[in-house]
């Protein structure tokens, strides 16, 4: 009994082969890991925005786009658009990047996450009251002007849960890209882990790759829920009760036609 | 002008409304007709009401004013100028409108939603809409309130501004689309109070409502509308007291 809990000990918890790959871990795959994710999830951003935008416009030439796009990228396994895209393209790659298959992990992902973010960025504008841009265009705004200074960013305020969400998806995605065959220097935190595996015959690597991951997307869960729960109770404690009879007397006037009128 | 600290209303400034004109005004949703050959002048500096059951094409006919929806056929003079020739933003400019609802930009302070588009349409510089923005603030008893949110404003404070913002941009005529059918009762009377005194100073005012009593008071003209159509206008006191036609007899029979 005591042998077989030690054999399972020394699978994933054999401290010392952890201790031999964490400065690797560290300084390659946590630092990799966050460059690929980040990287992506900008792009990511960007791109999204551009689909959500289309996707609500009123011609269906951009509509159509934004919608056959969201659906491949959203339809297909991630690993399969990262494999078609780092391998399909490399020799482009090759010529602007050099070897690695970095460049094209990243860009993978990010259309990818181009495809979910533009989905929710989406779901943000059209949630939207329709009253706010019909204000704005009763103040002769233009709509793109419109877009951009009022509905726009009311739209991502009210979807910020939903991409830190989709950040967490990435980080985690960001370890499909070991499938392109990194340069040592390029390993994230599940390849690391993977390698050390291998060559100590001991998962315990990979269970401290794991670590790693939920050390980054833990508080970000958290972090969500605390944003989920400052936007649902939207009104601020202000000074007090207040009393709407105060207020009757706001727009009384020294001279006032209409109130002297009634008294005379 | 700085903001007043006793919270009291600065007087309104004198407003140079222009004349409005509707010209057998059709529209439609799809092919549904709304409005059937509206017609009707509203003279420069004078304010009308419109009246009507429920459905019977108020706020459409005022989205038709300044295009947000846009008519099929007559036409909308301005100054004599027809608005189906300019531009919309150019037109939008030119007519304030105020909603039920208020439709102030949650995230912006009173005074920013006031001067926003005053420096980003106008173009005016940020520092002079700002100061314009206050002025309009005081005119409507919010100068104190300039910096809170509208989430923490009450509902007639929250039209105010909107009147407010409307007004910074020099509008030549006002449109009202029912402002104060979503306020609690004891925060009607600030709101009315202030489109009295608009009224009063010279602007142009087309105003749906439900409040009776402002319109017998404050209107030049009441319009009565049902089905799309004009029933009948006039001076309010012929229509609440010598109303013509058995529709709006009707009509005040169930709302006065
Ligand atoms: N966006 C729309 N699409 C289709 N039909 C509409 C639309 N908006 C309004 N209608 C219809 O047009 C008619 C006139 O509506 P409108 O809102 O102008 O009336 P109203 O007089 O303002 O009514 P209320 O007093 O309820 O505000 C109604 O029959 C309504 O159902
Ligand atoms: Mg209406």
């Amino acid at each position: 009994m005591t042998d077989w809990l030690e054999l399972l000990r020394r699978t994933f918890l054999d401290f010392d082969a952890m201790w031999l790959v964490f400065p690797q871990m560290l300084g390659t795959g946590l630092k990799n890991t966050l460059i690929i994710s980040a990287a992506a999830t900008v792009i990511g951003l960007v791109l999204g925005m551009v689909l959500a935008i289309m996707g609500i416009s009123r011609s269906i030439w951009l509509r159509l786009p934004a919608r056959i796009y969201t659906d491949i990228f959203r339809g297909l396994p991630a690993i399969l658009t990262i494999l078609l895209i780092g391998q399909g393209f490399a020799r482009f790659s090759q010529s602007v990047f050099g070897p690695s298959p970095y460049p094209l992990g990243i860009l993978a992902l990010s259309l990818i996450a181009a495809a979910y973010i533009g989905e929710i960025f989406r779901a943000g504008i059209q949630g939207v009251d329709k009253g706010q841009l019909e204000a704005c265009r009763a103040l002769g705004m233009s709509w793109p002007r419109a877009m951009r200074l009022v509905v726009v960013p009311q739209g991502v305020r009210r979807v910020l849960p939903a991409l830190v969400n989709q950040f967490i998806a990435i980080v985690k995605d960001s370890s499909l890209v070991y499938f392109l065959g990194l340069l040592v220097s390029e390993r994230e935190l599940f390849r690391v882990g993977q390698d050390a595996a291998v060559l100590t015959g001991n998962l315990s690597p990979l269970v401290l790759a794991g670590a790693f991951y939920m050390v980054i997307t833990v508080p970000l869960t958290h972090l969500v829920n605390y944003f989920d729960n400052r936007f649902r109770t939207g009104r601020r404690p202000t000074a007090g009760p207040t009393s709407g009879l105060k207020e009757v007397h706001e727009m009384d006037r020294d001279v006032d036609p209409l109130v002297h009128g009634e008294n005379t | 002008m700085s903001a007043t600290t006793t919270g009291r209303p600065s007087d309104t400034a004198t407003y140079r409304g222009s004349s409005l004109d509707l010209v057998d005004l059709r529209m439609a949703y799809g092919s549904f007709e709304v409005i059937r050959d509206v017609s009707f002048t509203v003279p420069a500096g004078t304010t009308t009401c419109v009246i009507g059951p429920s459905g019977s094409g108020k706020s459409t006919l005022l989205r038709g004013v300044n295009r947000l929806h846009e008519p099929t056929s007559g036409d909308v003079l301005i100054a004599g100028e027809s608005a189906l020739e300019v531009h919309p933003d150019r037109l939008r400019q030119r007519i304030g409108m105020v909603f039920q609802h208020f439709n102030l930009f949650p995230d912006h302070t009173a005074l920013q939603n006031v001067a926003l588009a005053l420096h980003k349409v106008k173009g005016v510089p940020k520092a002079d809409a700002l100061e314009v923005a206050r002025e309009r603030l005081d005119e409507v008893g919010l100068g104190p309130r300039a910096d809170h949110r509208p989430r923490d404003l009450s509902g007639g404070q929250q039209q105010r501004v909107a009147i407010a913002r409307a007004l910074a941009m020099q509008p030549e005529v006002m449109l009202f689309d029912e402002v104060t059918s979503a306020l609690d009762p004891e925060l009607v009377k600030g709101v009315l109070r202030l489109m009295a005194s608009l009224a009063s100073s010279g602007m142009t005012m087309v105003v749906v409502t439900h409040e009776m009593n402002f319109a017998r008071k404050v209107a030049d003209q009441v319009v009565f509308m049902d089905e799309g159509e004009v029933v009948e206008a006039g001076p309010p006191a012929r229509l609440f007291d010598q109303p013509q036609s058995r529709r709006l007899r009707a009509f005040l029979s169930e709302v006065l």
